[in-house]
């Protein structure tokens, strides 16, 4: 690649439609004839709908149909799984009178306008059968049972593993640590709702929808329509915020579709904010026990971390809780064991640093309390039991610059004036505390692809079936398709969230620039290998003969690179050649270095809060978070994930709890006014920095992403601080004023 | 349950970004439904329906309100500013600059409330210290935590505007 926008903070290249309204979110796109559609809830837990009477509905203003079970159409629910999907069965929405959680859709109405709708839909009344449900995560801990995709041989998700003696090095340890935490339900919200507009065309549908996976919405509603994926077109240019709640297709994309089918019209539907509490995904609720053995000289010797997390009960929703204690700190005697809990409540989905970011809390806090016991500095503790390799998989790390960002952390934060007594540090009223913890997660690589279209007058149009909720896709491929191809970034147009573009996959687990990245690269240095075959028995080219490897591109020009006036534009090749437009595809797959290496990105977090010494409330005051991520595409947006992990960890650490009650199986903080998020009064001063990385390994791009390490270490490094300005332990998030007065 | 025959309709007189219009609403709908589904100015977001996110912030008389929790028939004679009448020809509002050059969001659903926030938070002299302006710019969540960007372009486009 020619050196050109990547590294550079390049602004966002759709940042124009941001500022000015003009771009187009799932729930904006204009259709003639649209009829607007609102859901009917469950107002039980568990049992069946006996009763549903609609006659009110259907007689007010503007209404065109109320659709229940009583009339849906029996829709094929075909076999469909992709990799993101749990173990069981999806629910199959309006087919039958079963209840399996509160708030589950039990009628759709559709009326002309959007007041006619949502006043229809409070005139619904149902009556059910109800059983009682099995609602109680902490009093149910015993009946969890393990994973049935973990009894799958090679599973990513072992549900237990055991290396060395852990039991035997416990009995034999100079120090033991052993904690329970406790994580609360949280969830994504996303400020943009959920929404969808479908249209039928004959049988072709085409969905408006939010997510950051075109090609499932379309392969999963083609299964449950009974169509051929060809038949769904899905169109998701812009997402507005998602962290993991749309990798799925919830059943409100089913409803939409199947209510524009039931009335012969497109239909737009938009989930309010309650219902997003109870129709999508959610961080599971989760329970922890670390128990951590080690020498007086701060030598690990065990590590046993146990996990159960809730899921429903007609899906195995399971994530990578306790996967870290297996290699983030060296320790020879590890066993992991991780359960699920399965309660009547909706299916959990993966929310930003699923299951990393719980796992962490707990192992990051037990290494805290472990250095107070050791008398240890927390960072020494660390760089003490700094891993040669990863020892779960006995490989080689593709990069590990750990020790670089604990030593840059230390120095941007000052670490070295902490005093190590808990309550030691004050600002007047203020208890001051400073925390660390360590960040980690997985670098993954899936399948993608993209097209190029290089024109004649040297602009570029690039596709991948991606998406971008926020991290800055279109920018970033924008940035590697110009250079490589060696053409301004206004010369290239890069878009994304279409089905029907070559193929994406998931935007999430901070795969995006890893593989469609890879993808654009690719496929823009296979245009410039195809100008260079034109070329190559062209006797009145200057580049005649020249192979990839001596030539360059910058500004529509391929050249010499060892003699930049031998060279020709791409517009006289095209002439001579007589072609308009060069297209290709290609595409990228993860190849045999994840059996090579242990491909991870690190980090270290560093906090510094402040506790009300009478009332109890934190501030956090000041986060420094030093990353080693291998090559940061645009340091501009990479920055603001960071700073957004750290916002997403406050909120983590100190706010964010889903309240369900436990007889009804109602969420009653179910809105933003008593779910709380960070707000701007919340925020400090926060200071990513990154450590300058090259893996030659992981992917050509060589990046490893940002979007999940920038949240993993955040809430436990606020935890510790909280600790040491107070001497209080608090073990359960979120942390609040009343559990440390 | 309205009785039968009740139109539930009634006309209002409103400037939107300049534009003056008669329109008729239905008297439940919401200013912020009136923008987005009757005139399809999508620039200010739905995020809550409840007034707790402030994705749905306009101008109304050039005060900052919650165009959700505003009944679009109580506007008769108001002047209504959206994210979209920011600009001024054919430009950007220095705020909305601002907003791209310190990258001041990631997906940009909160964005338009943001900004018609941010510019009244300006007119009202609520920008004195970073402290304040995170005071008064803590209407309007953004989940992407683009927090310190948001702070970053309102403080120092207000510092731009006194000198």
């Amino acid at each position: 690649m020619s050196q050109g926008s990547v590294g550079k903070p390049m602004d966002r290249v759709d940042g124009m439609l941001k500022v000015t309204g003009r771009a187009k979110y799932a729930a904006e796109h204009v259709l003639p004839n649209l009829a607007h559609a609102v859901i009917v809830t469950s107002t039980v837990a568990k049992g069946q709908v006996i009763l549903l009477d609609a006659n009110a509905a259907r007689c007010a203003a503007g209404v065109i149909a109320v659709i229940s079970h009583l009339n849906a159409p029996k829709l094929p629910y075909r076999e469909h799984k992709s990799p993101l999907d749990p173990a069981g069965e999806r629910l199959h929405v309006l087919q039958d009178d079963a209840v399996l959680f509160n708030g589950q859709p039990i009628a759709i109405v559709v009326a002309e306008t959007l007041d006619q709708a949502e006043y229809a839909a409070s005139l619904v009344r149902a009556e059910y059968a109800s059983k009682t449900p099995s609602l109680d995560f902490v009093g149910a801990l015993g009946h969890a049972v393990m994973p049935d995709v973990s009894r799958v041989p090679n599973s990513p998700f072992p549900a237990s593993t055991c290396r060395g003696d852990p039991e035997l090095a416990l009995a034999k340890a100079d120090v033991k640590i052993d904690a329970e935490y406790l994580i609360p339900r949280q969830q994504h919200n996303p400020i943009e709702p959920h929404a969808t507009i479908a249209q039928w065309e004959g049988d072709q549908l085409t969905l408006w929808d939010k997510t950051q996976w075109v090609v499932n919405v379309r392969n999963e509603l083609a299964a449950i329509f009974g169509l051929s994926p060809d038949n769904v077109h899905v169109i998701s240019p812009f997402v507005g915020g998602a962290f993991g709640t749309t990798l799925r297709a919830w059943s409100h994309v089913t409803l939409s579709a199947l209510a524009a089918k039931y009335v012969g019209r497109p239909v737009k539907l938009v989930l309010t904010r309650r219902q997003m509490y109870s129709q999508t995904g959610y961080r599971p609720e989760t329970w922890q026990r670390v128990t951590i053995g080690a020498s007086y000289n701060g030598r690990l010797s065990a590590i046993v971390h146990r996990a159960v997390a809730e899921t429903s009960n007609y899906e195995q929703y399971v994530d990578r809780v306790v996967d870290s204690s297996r290699f983030l700190h060296s320790c020879p005697n590890v066993a992991t064991h991780y359960a699920i809990l399965p309660l009547d409540v909706h299916t959990p989905v993966y929310m930003r640093a699923p299951g990393t970011a719980s796992g962490i809390f707990a192992l990051e806090c037990a290494m805290d309390e472990l250095a107070y016991e050791l008398q240890m500095d927390p960072v020494a503790l660390r760089l003490l039991n700094e891993p040669a390799r990863d020892e779960s998989v006995n490989l080689p790390f593709s990069s590990r610059s750990t020790r670089e960002c604990y030593r840059l952390g230390s120095e941007h934060f000052g670490w070295a004036a902490r005093k190590p007594e808990p309550r030691s540090m004050r600002d007047g009223r203020w208890l001051i505390g400073w925390g660390m913890a360590t960040s980690v997660y997985h670098t993954i690589c899936g399948r993608a692809e993209a097209r190029v279209r290089l024109f004649a007058d040297g602009h570029a149009e690039v596709e991948s079936a991606a998406s971008d909720m926020g991290p800055g896709t279109y920018t970033s491929m924008t940035q590697v398709a110009s250079d490589t191809l060696g053409i301004r970034p206004e010369c290239v147009r890069f878009s994304l969230g279409d089905s029907t573009f070559p193929y994406a996959s998931p935007h999430g687990g901070s795969l995006t620039m890893a593989s469609v990245g890879s993808a654009v690269y690719r496929a823009c240095m296979t245009a410039r290998a195809k100008i260079l075959a034109l070329l190559h028995a062209d006797a009145r080219s200057p580049l005649r003969g020249a192979s990839l490897d001596i030539i360059d591109a910058t500004d529509g020009r391929l050249f010499l690179r060892a003699n930049q006036s031998c060279g020709e534009r791409y517009q006289e090749i095209f002439e001579r050649h007589g072609l308009d437009v060069l297209e290709v595809t290609e595409m990228m797959q993860p190849g045999d270095e994840q059996h090579q290496y242990s491909m991870k990105a690190f980090g270290a977090l560093f906090a510094e809060v402040g506790v009300d010494r009478d009332l109890g409330i934190i501030q956090v005051r000041r986060m420094v978070g030093v990353y080693a991520a291998g090559r940061i595409v645009n340091p501009k947006m990479a920055r603001s994930q960071l700073i957004s992990g750290m916002v997403g960890g406050i909120g983590m650490a100190l706010m964010e709890h889903t309240i369900t009650d436990r007889q009804s199986g109602c969420i009653v903080n179910a809105d933003l006014a008593n779910y709380l998020v960070p707000v701007n009064a919340d925020i400090g001063a926060l200071e990513p920095f990154f450590v300058e990385e090259s893996d030659p390994h992981v992917n050509p791009l060589g990046v490893k992403g940002v979007g999940e390490l920038a949240l993993v270490g955040v809430a436990p490094a606020i935890a510790n601080a909280i600790f040491h300005a107070t001497g209080k332990r608090i073990r359960e998030f979120p942390i609040t004023a009343d559990k440390l007065i | 349950m309205p009785p039968t025959g009740f139109s539930p309709n009634l006309t209002v007189n409103l400037a939107v970004n300049g534009a003056q219009q008669a329109v008729t609403v239905d008297v439940r709908s919401s200013l912020l439904d009136l923008l987005r589904e009757q005139l399809h100015l999508t620039g200010a977001k739905k995020g809550c329906n409840h007034g707790s996110c402030g994705a749905c912030t306009v101008l109304i008389d050039g005060r900052r309100v919650l165009s959700c929790l505003t009944l679009a028939a109580t506007c008769d004679g108001a002047a209504v500013t959206t994210v979209e009448g920011l600009a001024q020809e054919g430009g950007l509002h220095p705020l909305q600059a601002a907003f791209i050059e310190h990258d001041a969001f990631q997906c940009g659903y909160c964005t338009p409330g943001q900004l018609v926030s941010g510019v009244a938070c300006i007119a009202e002299g609520h920008t004195g210290s970073l402290q304040e302006t995170r005071e008064w710019m803590s209407g309007n969540i953004c989940r992407c935590g683009a927090y310190p960007g948001i702070v970053a372009a309102v403080c120092n486009v207000a510092r731009k505007l006194e000198s």
